[in-house]
């Protein structure tokens, strides 16, 4: 149990694997969530660090995905703080969350289904593009150079995750594995400083389970990106995560590394069902 | 070369003349189709609304100016000055913009993620609210657009086929310039489309707007951005077809013609535009030319959608439309 003394920890720290997870980079400070009369997300604190996987899972209804898209900008909490590297970030439009670099999958795969996987995976580049529409319509000096650049670390990012037979097949084609793996693609091409997973392995079987978490953790490995994620297979959450956040019902429930939240009596409570007597 | 073949060439030639007209106002319908999903039925009314405030620019008409009159008891109709072309055309494109701001801000900003009829249904609105306010700006005479284009037969072709073939070939200037234009507006386009980042946008927002919110994409620039160009290629169109036929309110009824243009190169195609344009513009000449006599004539009025019905049956998604892929 190396990583009990992780939260009192300011700075930096290595991992048992040998990365290192460095201070705090974005903090939710007692957000609530109403819709009309019912409480989608009940007080809820968590910090994700530089670096780390971060993990939120939680039976179904508990508030997961609205956590997500509290983070991304989705959903506007009625009460709390979201502090991102340092200040408090005020309320945002979604478009504007993307551009401060964070980047994210949807659950139900939002994709644009008529481009080819590179045209999609170009789109992650979006926020990265300074030059003017006028020099880029001319396609000259600055302009190609850039599109050059952003064409490079496409490609590199679909080397990566290995989709290059697939590069110039229209995203509709594809099968729902493969789909998963282009919209990851997409937002790894952002360079974000945060990539937020709404269950990356939903609908797989094992071996696309796999494979995603192989990803993910390379991801995570190479880049250094801070990664937070829903899944709802309490296995994989385990073996991939450093810390996790534990909810149910809109409440937090636990807390901390997959060996704690794993031994915690509510979480177990939570998932098995207890008898209420 | 007989006459008779010279004759039908002829047709066939001026039949593209007329395409490329037809075209024009297709394409602005393309542009916001494909980045909104907006069938804009006010394209037509656009282009019209575009050439009444050219002209009213150009010759230095108060707007609002039978308004003004009836409520404060004056007489003004002319600031009493004229403006060159190139500087009205500029100032027109500026009140298009506004007009594209104005339309995102009151209209369809409150009705994002509706269904695309209800969206339709608001640009019907759009198009009487908008011939309404053209009317109340600049009057509803029938006005004269001259921006300096050249106009009449084309001497060269005409001296130069009749030295060739013994026949001399009628084109006009104007049609020609249409056609450059055009040339010069789709090449644009596309390339607008396929290489810069506001194009690239433009294409993720037409595809999924979630997705291209999680990309950095700001709908709302988008959408201000496209019917502008829409404004723009209206304007385009507007220009043409007011130095052709004159700026009347009829000009709106061409985007009636627009639509069997549409259904045939595909509401998502810019080239789809082009191409349709063309063929619905050479098929009714032709027709017209080779059946027309026997049937009475006027063929010209029915051809074009009896073409477009053809099409629906055969081939829903156009020459050149997306194709509809289905997984099962």
């Amino acid at each position: 149990m190396e990583r009990d003394s992780v939260k009192d920890q300011a700075d930096s720290y290595v991992t048992n694997d040998g990365r290192t997870i460095g201070p705090t980079v974005m903090e939710m400070k007692n957000i609530t969530l109403r819709f009309g009369g019912v409480e989608a997300i009940k007080d809820i604190s968590f910090d994700i660090r530089e670096g780390e996987i971060r993990a939120i899972i939680g039976p179904n209804g508990a508030g997961k995905s609205s956590m997500l898209n509290v983070i991304s900008g989705f959903y506007v909490p009625q009460e709390g703080e979201v502090w991102y590297k340092g200040a408090k970030r005020p309320p945002m439009k979604p478009y504007q969350v993307a551009q401060q670099g964070i980047a994210r999958t949807f659950q139900n795969i939002a994709l644009f289904e008529g481009m080819s996987v590179l045209d999609n995976v170009m789109t992650g580049r979006l926020t990265q593009m300074k030059t003017g529409m006028l020099a880029q319509s001319f396609w000259k000096g600055a302009a190609e150079r850039e599109e050059i650049e952003n064409r490079e670390i496409a490609e590199k990012v679909i080397d990566f995750l290995e989709i290059q037979a697939i590069r110039k097949t229209p995203v509709a084609r594809l099968p729902y594995g493969l789909k998963k793996r282009v919209e990851l693609a997409r937002a790894l091409a952002a360079e974000p400083t945060i990539l937020l997973l709404d269950e990356p392995m939903a609908g797989m079987n094992v071996e696309e389970k796999e494979d995603m978490s192989r990803f993910i953790l390379d991801v995570n490995d190479e880049f250094g990106t801070t990664i937070a994620l829903i899944e709802h297979d309490m296995g994989v959450v385990m073996d991939l995560s450093d810390r996790v956040v534990v909810m149910d019902y809109g409440r937090k429930i636990g807390d901390g590394s997959p060996d704690e939240v794993r031994n915690n009596q509510e979480v177990i409570d939570a998932y098995l069902g207890v008898a209420h007597d | 070369m007989p006459e008779q073949l010279a004759f039908t060439i002829e047709v066939f030639l001026n039949g593209l003349m007329a395409g490329v007209l037809y075209a024009l106002v297709a394409l602005g319908f393309v542009l916001i189709y494909k980045a909104s999903g907006i069938f804009n039925y006010a394209q037509g009314v656009m282009a019209l609304f575009a050439a009444l405030t050219l002209v009213g620019i150009m010759e230095g008409q108060v707007p609002f100016g039978h308004l003004i009159n009836a409520i404060l008891g004056t007489e003004v109709h002319h600031f009493g000055w004229h403006i060159p072309a190139f500087l009205a055309i500029v100032l027109t494109m500026v009140v298009m913009i506004v007009l594209a701001y104005c339309v995102q801000r009151f209209v369809f900003r409150y009705l994002v993620g509706q269904e695309p009829i209800i969206l339709f249904m608001a640009t019907i609105g759009l198009a009487y609210f908008l011939e309404g306010v053209g009317d109340l700006m600049w009057g509803s005479e029938i006005k004269t657009l001259d921006v300096g284009l050249p106009q009449g037969i084309n001497v060269w072709i005409d001296e130069f086929t009749y030295n060739a073939t013994g026949y001399g070939f009628f084109i006009d200037n104007l049609d020609i310039v249409a056609s450059i234009v055009a040339a010069v507006l789709v090449i644009g386009l596309v390339m607008f489309a396929q290489y810069t980042k506001q194009g690239r946008a433009m294409r993720a927002v037409a595809d999924d707007h979630q997705a291209a919110l999680s990309v950095g994409v700001s709908l709302n620039f988008i959408w201000i951005l496209v019917w502008s160009l829409a404004g723009f290629v209206a304007l385009v169109a507007g220009i043409m077809w007011g130095a052709k036929s004159g700026v009347q309110f009829s000009l709106s009824l061409i985007a009636l013609k627009a639509l069997p243009v549409l259904m045939l190169g595909g509401f998502t195609s810019i080239p789809g535009a082009i191409v349709g344009g063309l063929i619905i513009g050479v098929g009714e000449k032709l027709f017209e030319f080779a059946v027309g006599p026997m049937v009475g004539g006027a063929t010209e009025n029915w051809f074009a959608y009896v073409l477009a019905l053809i099409f629906l049956v055969f081939r829903p998604q156009g020459l050149f439309g997306e194709k509809i892929i289905e997984r099962v």
